[in-house]
């Protein structure tokens, strides 16, 4: 027996990047589909959701996406709570960016109630503000956690701790961390603190430097780039059809931003680029969400500038729940915060269907009032499940270790995929 | 182009079948579809140059018992022309049945299922009618209005008892317990 080691390794060598196994020697082996469970419970699935994988070696040929693990029944709640009532269940949509759903959910009533031109103007300032912070901690911690799963937990630490700055800034303003319920129909609980301002852009220099560092720890790491140049393509025609917008959409290249395309509250005054990728793989997603944040960023610093000082409550009684003050200290407050409460505010009977730019992409609010305090109908839209029903299509296919970069720059929710 | 815009141009070609055009502002306009018409009318909507609605933003339903009937809402824009139109259909509570729209968007798909499993209308000629939210084999459409939840769900209670019975059961064991300072 003349055994050379050498000779077989080198004929087994496998170029670095070079995805093709056929490059090894050995024979066709037969191989017959089998199923796989990745999830509901599996760490590189944000939330819980379940994929069925039919696997032909480590090859992907047939996946069935199911989702509701986290149905929490949020559209049957809201038809048995008052309009007020309602905020804090859309804080528990998108977890990671609640000031969004605030916003779309107040500006769905408002629309409703025929006092969205009304909104006083500082009001609006302050929701582009809060929302675009939200907008900002929700692709951190995308591309954060999206980095982590892919052995970079130096990058996710970073953009953790960028986003805790907003998060606590979010607090002050709010009083809570995470679920703040901070916008009121008609407008938001309470104005800025003092010293919002300052601290404001002092995070977003420091944020900056932040994003700087995982630009460089990364954009050009080869780890990072093999993983997710050319993996999970998305085409534009294929994303208009499932209907996936936000930034998994644009990075496709198709170029709808609700901001731009259907403006509400002050965005058309606003100057700022909507990113738009040409590739479509889990790297143009990750470079979309990168310029998104530099982009937010700018209308931060532009709405900081124009904000002027006024009124954040349109002045309204039957709308506007009274000063704390107030109710404390008069019978007439104390009983219109709880008519406001308990009975609800009276919205007219019709029906609306208001969207808004999520961090995923379109948040859609359907709302059916019947003229009582709670709605008849209260739909969410989702934006992330548009997406996740594309991935039925994209992951046939690609190897089981690229689900984990593909799924997480989706960037599924699962409190706003299940609801 | 405008909704009212858009509503005469279906109303033109289509006649009867489309009907109950609310022009709403503020509020989104909206118009009725005959059930039978559906498809011809999406199909309308999404192809011709002048409307070209090619993005289904939504798909839900609405129940209205009292009237004894379902309704399913779609809510389109276009990318191109960048406007935007709500189309209901009206379907009897007993027996909702309406065509499938995934072979015009693929996105109604997932979100017809939804509405399927929610709310029980029956999307003849979905690829994939299956629950998309509730497990496989959950009862009932919980969406409706009259939904009653069952009592239990393969042999775990869906309700549990009033805290307040527990104390009272556990004064009632100990009764010197219960001597002292009022429930336990």
């Amino acid at each position: 027996m003349n055994h050379d080691p050498t000779a077989t390794s080198q004929k087994r060598r496998v170029v670095l990047g070079v995805r093709d196994v056929g490059d090894m020697d050995a024979p066709e082996l037969p191989s017959e589909s089998i199923p796989l469970n990745m999830g509901p419970s599996h760490p590189a699935m944000h939330g819980t959701v379940r994929m069925v994988l039919d696997v032909e070696g480590e090859k992907i040929s047939n996946v069935d996406i199911q989702i509701g693990y986290l149905h929490r029944c949020f559209e049957k709640e809201a038809e048995h709570a008052t309009y007020t009532q309602i905020f804090p269940y859309t804080d528990r949509l998108n977890y990671i960016s609640p000031m969004l759903n605030n916003v779309g959910y107040a500006m769905a009533v408002e629309k409703l109630l025929g006092i969205d031109k009304k909104i006083p103007e500082r009001a609006q300032y302050i929701r582009v503000i809060v929302g675009e912070m939200a907008r900002i901690s929700d692709h951190m911690t995308c591309l954060g956690a999206g980095a982590m799963e892919l052995g970079a937990f130096t990058a996710f630490l970073y953009m953790l701790k960028a986003r805790e700055w907003i998060w606590e800034l979010l607090e002050e303003v709010s009083g809570a961390r995470l679920t703040h319920s901070y916008m009121r129909i008609g407008g938001v609980s309470a104005d800025l603190t003092e010293g919002f301002m300052p601290r404001l852009r002092d995070i977003l220099t420091k944020s900056r430097v932040v994003l700087a560092d995982v630009d460089k720890l990364l954009t050009r790491n080869r780890i990072f780039r093999d993983r997710m140049d050319g993996i999970g393509i998305f085409n534009k025609e294929d994303c208009a059809a499932w209907g996936v917008t936000g930034p998994v959409g644009r990075s496709a290249g198709l170029a709808y931003d609700v901001r731009k395309d259907h403006p509400y509250l002050v965005y058309d005054r606003l100057d700022f680029d909507v990113p738009i990728g040409s590739v479509g793989d889990n790297f143009d997603r990750y470079a979309v969400r990168v310029e998104e944040m530099n982009q937010s960023m700018r209308i931060l610093e532009q709405a900081m500038d124009q904000i002027a000082d006024g009124p954040v409550l349109v002045n309204d009684p039957r709308i506007v729940l009274p000063a704390k003050s107030e109710t404390y200290n008069s019978i007439e407050a104390m009983i219109a915060h709880f008519k406001i409460i308990m009975d609800g505010i009276r919205v007219p009977a019709g029906e609306v269907y208001s969207f808004t730019e999520g961090g995923n992409g379109e948040l859609g609010f359907y709302i059916v009032a019947d003229g009582t305090g709670r709605p008849w109908k209260c739909r969410v839209r989702p934006p992330c499940v548009p997406a996740v029903a594309l991935l039925e299509k994209i992951l046939p296919g690609l190897f089981i270790a690229d689900v984990v970069p593909t799924f997480g720059m989706i960037n599924m929710i699962g409190g706003e995929c299940d609801r | 182009m405008d909704a009212q815009a858009v509503f005469d141009l279906v109303a033109a070609r289509f006649g009867d079948a489309v009907s109950a055009f609310s022009a709403g502002a503020p509020k989104d306009a909206t118009f009725v579809i005959a059930p039978d018409r559906l498809v011809d009318v999406m199909t309308y909507l999404r192809d011709d140059p002048a409307l070209r609605f090619d993005f289904l933003q939504n798909v839900t339903a609405v129940d209205w018992p009292k009237e004894q009937r379902l309704q399913s809402v779609y809510h389109l824009f276009s990318y191109t022309h960048r406007h935007e139109i709500g189309v209901k259909v009206n379907l009897p509570r007993a027996q909702p049945r309406v065509a499938s729209l995934a072979s015009l968007w693929k996105s109604a798909n997932w979100l017809e299922r939804e509405q399927y499993d929610l709310l029980g209308i029956v999307y003849e000629g979905h690829p994939d009618l299956r629950r998309l939210m509730m497990p496989d084999d959950w009862l009932g459409h919980p969406m409706r209005k009259d939904y009653k939840e069952a009592t239990e769900y393969r042999g775990m209670p869906t309700t549990r008892p009033s805290p307040m019975n527990l104390i009272l059961a556990y004064d009632k064991a100990h009764p010197t317990a219960a001597k002292k300072d009022g429930p336990a």
